[in-house]
């Protein structure tokens, strides 16, 4: 029990939680799934950071992830704005309604 | 604590997979939701009990609101009450339930084992992040607040009128 995560394991569980999260924006067509994957893969680098923060013993990593945070919230709120336009544009949610780019 | 890890990092991955393979997007933020609280345990097991709280707080907590009111909002009309009946049938509650159900056998585990904080034996000292947060690294909070202020601007300008008003 005294024994310590080694960090190569954290590091795979956030590559792994990442490749999921690239998989998801890549598969998914709708906007909110791609939130959604976006979010996952912005967890698993605060994943990776806090995994490297304990490795070193340096509070930088939880630092990093502090702001790694409120960039997820920012991100988040703009994100779910454009939905809410996309959708009273368009009437759905798919992302290929918008890929002509002229509003 | 490495078979800790390995179970929570287990259910995170089930709970990612299922995330993204799912078509419905409440049944989908339902297993984030679990998602995020095995990332969070995971913090814990690597002596990071300050971020593991924020991670609950704010990510499963706030930002999982944002996405639930935003999908709650988009579906309005006379078929939303069926719709939620279909979304929130019994057997949707199964796979959510058990993979949580892991995780809270774990965090009894390990509050009841006996052992001290990781905080203490291993990993860092919250004080320690709070002095460094408010001395080398003022600046950049500062610019997270510049940027959430922006963000509140952002969000408010881009999402108002949305309902089908002129504009």
């Amino acid at each position: 029990m005294t024994d310590q995560i080694p960090a190569e394991y954290a590091l795979v569980l956030a590559a792994i939680l990442f490749a999921l999260g690239l998989a998801g924006v890549l598969v998914r067509r709708n906007i909110l799934f791609i939130l959604i994957s976006l979010e996952i893969m912005l967890n698993a680098a605060g994943l990776a950071l806090i995994a490297a923060g304990a490795r070193w013993g340096e509070p930088d990593g939880q630092i990093m992830f502090l702001l790694v945070l409120a960039t997820a919230g920012a991100e988040v709120s703009v994100g779910l704005a454009l939905v809410l336009q996309l959708y009273k544009q368009f009437r759905t949610l798919d992302i290929d309604a918008a890929s002509r780019m002229k509003g | 604590m490495v078979t800790l890890f390995f179970i929570a990092a287990a259910v995170a991955i089930i709970a990612t997979f299922m995330v993204i393979t799912h078509l419905e997007a409440v049944h989908a933020l339902l297993h984030l939701v679990v998602s995020l609280l095995a990332v969070a345990l995971i913090f814990y097991l690597l002596g990071a009990p300050f971020i593991a709280a924020l991670e609950v707080i704010i990510y499963a907590g706030a930002i999982m609101v944002l996405f639930v009111f935003v999908v709650m909002v988009l579906n309005l009309g006379p078929l939303t009450r069926e719709q939620e009946t279909r979304w929130l049938r019994p057997g949707m509650w199964v796979a959510p339930a058990i993979l949580s159900g892991v995780l809270a056998l774990e965090l009894v585990y390990v509050l009841l084992g006996g052992q001290k904080p990781l905080s203490v034996s291993s990993g860092v000292d919250v004080k320690e992040v709070s002095h460094s947060l408010f001395g080398p690294y003022l600046i950049a909070v500062e610019v997270a607040s510049i940027l959430l202020m922006a963000g509140l601007v952002g969000a408010y300008h881009i999402g108002r009128g949305w309902k089908g008003k002129a504009r």
